[in-house]
């Protein structure tokens, strides 16, 4: 099927109005509002596994955790909490944007079906999480949503083509996505598919880092999502903002799945120490709450646990209600192989390797506030576009505005022409593992190079070792041109192997341009301990520039349309609960 | 080349397993094989039964939750047992 030069004899070539990649929670969304807005558009939704499970949600979701609902909270209160909780660089527009929308989309989801917790006079049941508002709404049932998606989809009549890896963005000689270039990785055929619009929603770069388990596999974050989004916008020539913000997620060890003190919490749950006490007072996921929770790993005190031995049998029943059935229901019995009853004995926890992910932190693609990319005709949605702690609901809604926005885009737009080159370079580029016949297995330059992440991307950073870092990437780049797949299906890994490297030089690059330390743990630099305000209160944008370099540029943050007080800014400064005597201090 | 190049493939333990006395696959059943976000179950035509072919699980579970006759088992994967 394939000759020497790597060429597919059968390329594929489709043509739609609109193509979205990506079936897990902003993309579904997104094509259905696009559909919505224009009924006699062409929309198609790529899917890089079966739109039906995929995505970070593919089991559901136990909860929202930013809703902004009248009563409980305002836009302004929310945008001010993400500016605090990010340390003030924040694009403040898109955070107000998604936070008006906010009940919006939840009464979108309400209609289709997703059910909330609601109390006896049918109310929201929100609860407080966060460090100053409320913003959470459970889903005790949260394990439908893919299953309500999908029947939108096929009510929209979204045209669905699963199992394509998609590996880049074709663009016109303007410099406008103009389509979209994959394979099939069951049978490795060769896809162009030209389209007037291009949603990118491939989720978080979940693959970075390696697990300390040493499990390829056992990542956070679904591991389909392995930072192909981001890869391919770079390439495409859109700007990346504050990718040296990770992601690290304080998590169950060995498991590596949330613990959800967002649920267990309202219920009494809490993050403690090895002695069995609080030691933040909060448990939403911000940079300074994984710096104090670092702090507690490599202390005495260590290592940290969720701890419910303390609640009721009743409590902890609903708790494993929710948690053995939602988003990791194998949690359970992973619990069970271990001996661990939430009765009896604290669950341990550790923290996560790094990744990309604008869901939880915000690093991403850099968006407006309708969800475009600084590339004509791109748009980015979900955990890979940059509105910081979106979470799902943000994924819902910037997929809303991306697909309406690219709705209303595309009318009258005609096909740009495919440039061949551009075509025959990525078919050679992605095939090329096929048509060798000796080479290395996928799987191991992979272990590799995240490994490489570990020891010299996980912070505290270090200048040093980042530098030794983008060495050992240059390597890996000459070692993936010598990867021998031997089906389709290796093909898949070792096309993500590519993705995931230019992620890992992303990372690098961005941490060692920010010469200060910002986000707690996140962006810690060892060399720079301090917050630099003077010189780094600013966005920074990572692209390719003309020369096809890595850069890095800074771009301001723009004043802010909701103003901080001045005792509201440092809030998330103060998490760590303090002793005594310290407390006694501050009284006299 | 004076020396052979030579692929040594590891042994492993796959984490999920089917009740074959179940598993409708020979009905033309392919449940399972769609969910799998990592792709990693087929059938085995000789025999019409599902199987795990690619040790890459993330443990999630749609193979599982969504088979019609309760064929799929997931366990942990054994390094994070």
């Amino acid at each position: 099927m394939l000759d020497k030069t790597g060429d597919a004899m059968t390329t594929e070539v489709l043509e739609y109005d609109i193509v979205v990649v990506g079936g897990g929670t902003a993309g579904p969304m997104a094509a259905v509002k696009a559909k919505e807005h224009d009924p006699s558009l062409k929309v198609l939704l790529l899917e890089k596994a079966n739109v039906k499970r995929s995505g970070a949600i593919s089991m559901g979701m136990d909860g929202l955790n930013n809703a902004v609902i009248p009563g409980h909270a305002t836009p302004e209160q929310y945008t001010r909490e993400i500016t605090i909780a990010n340390d003030g660089i924040v694009d403040q527009r898109t955070v107000h944007a998604y936070a008006t929308h906010s009940f919006k989309t939840i009464e979108q989801l309400d209609r289709w079906g997703v059910k909330f917790e609601k109390d006896g006079n049918g109310d929201f049941a929100v609860k407080k999480v966060h460090h100053m508002g409320s913003y959470v709404l459970p889903m005790p049932e949260g394990h439908d949503i893919k299953k309500i998606l999908y029947r939108q989809l096929k009510r929209a009549r979204i045209e669905i083509t699963n199992r394509i890896v998609v590996t880049r963005v074709l663009t016109d000689a303007q410099g406008r996505a103009c389509g979209v270039l994959g394979f099939d990785c069951r049978t490795a055929q060769f896809y162009v598919v030209r389209a007037k619009a291009v949603i990118l929603s491939c989720g978080a770069a979940g693959r970075l880092g390696l697990p300390a388990s040493g499990y390829l596999m056992g990542t956070y974050e679904n591991p389909t999502n392995a930072g192909d989004g981001y890869a391919m916008a770079y390439h495409a020539g859109a700007a990346l903002a504050n990718l040296e913000c990770f992601q690290i997620n304080p998590l169950i060890k060995d498991y590596n799945g949330p613990a959800c003190a967002y649920v267990t919490g309202p219920l009494g749950g809490f993050t403690a120490n090895g002695n069995g006490e609080r030691f933040i007072e909060c448990d939403y996921w911000s940079g300074q709450m994984m710096w104090e929770f670092y702090q507690e790993l490599q202390s005495g005190n260590g290592p940290v646990f969720l701890k419910l031995d303390h609640l009721a049998d009743e409590t902890i029943q609903t708790i494993e209600q929710i948690l053995h059935t939602n988003e990791r229901p194998s949690r359970g019995r992973f619990h069970a192989g271990r001996g661990t009853d939430y009765r009896r004995h604290m669950v341990e926890m550790h923290i996560s390797e790094i990744g990309f992910c604008s869901g939880h932190s915000a690093s991403g693609v850099y968006v407006d506030e309708h969800a475009r990319t600084t590339v004509p005709g791109l748009y980015a949605a979900g955990d890979m576009a940059a509105v910081p702690h979106n979470y799902m609901l943000g994924a819902f809604t910037y997929g809303w505005f991306a697909g309406e926005h690219a709705a209303q885009d595309v009318a009258g737009r005609e096909h740009a022409p495919v440039d061949r080159e551009q075509v025959r370079a990525e078919q050679a580029r992605v095939l090329a593992p096929l048509s060798r016949e000796r080479g290395l297995a996928p799987s191991q330059v992979e272990y590799k190079l995240r490994r490489f992440v570990n020891d010299y991307l996980q912070p505290p950073k270090v200048t040093r070792k980042m530098e030794i870092g983008l060495q050992r990437f240059a390597e890996i780049a000459e070692d993936i041109g010598a990867i021998k797949a031997s089906h389709p299906h290796e093909l898949m890994r070792a096309a993500e192997v590519q993705a995931i490297r230019d992620c890992a030089e992303m990372a690098a690059r961005a941490s060692l341009f920010r010469t200060e330390s910002r986000w707690g743990l996140y962006h810690h630099r060892v060399d720079y301990p301090q917050r630099d305000d003077a010189q780094w209160f600013c966005h920074t944008d990572l692209y390719k520039d003309g020369a096809g370099n890595m850069s890095s540029k800074k771009r301001a943050v723009e004043p802010y349309i909701v103003p901080l007080a001045k005792e509201e800014q440092s809030a998330y400064e103060s998490l760590r609960i303090r002793g005594k005597e310290a407390l006694e201090e501050v009284a006299h | 080349m004076p020396h052979t190049p030579h692929d040594i493939f590891l042994r492993s333990t796959a984490p999920v397993t089917i009740d074959e006395s179940r598993c409708i696959a020979d009905k033309g059943c392919t449940v399972c094989v769609d969910v799998c976000p990592l792709d990693l179950l087929a059938i085995d035509l000789t025999k019409g039964k599902a199987y795990m072919q690619f040790d890459e699980c993330w443990y999630c579970m749609p193979c599982e939750q969504d088979c019609p006759t309760g064929a799929v088992k997931v366990d942990i994967p054994y390094l994070l047992r």
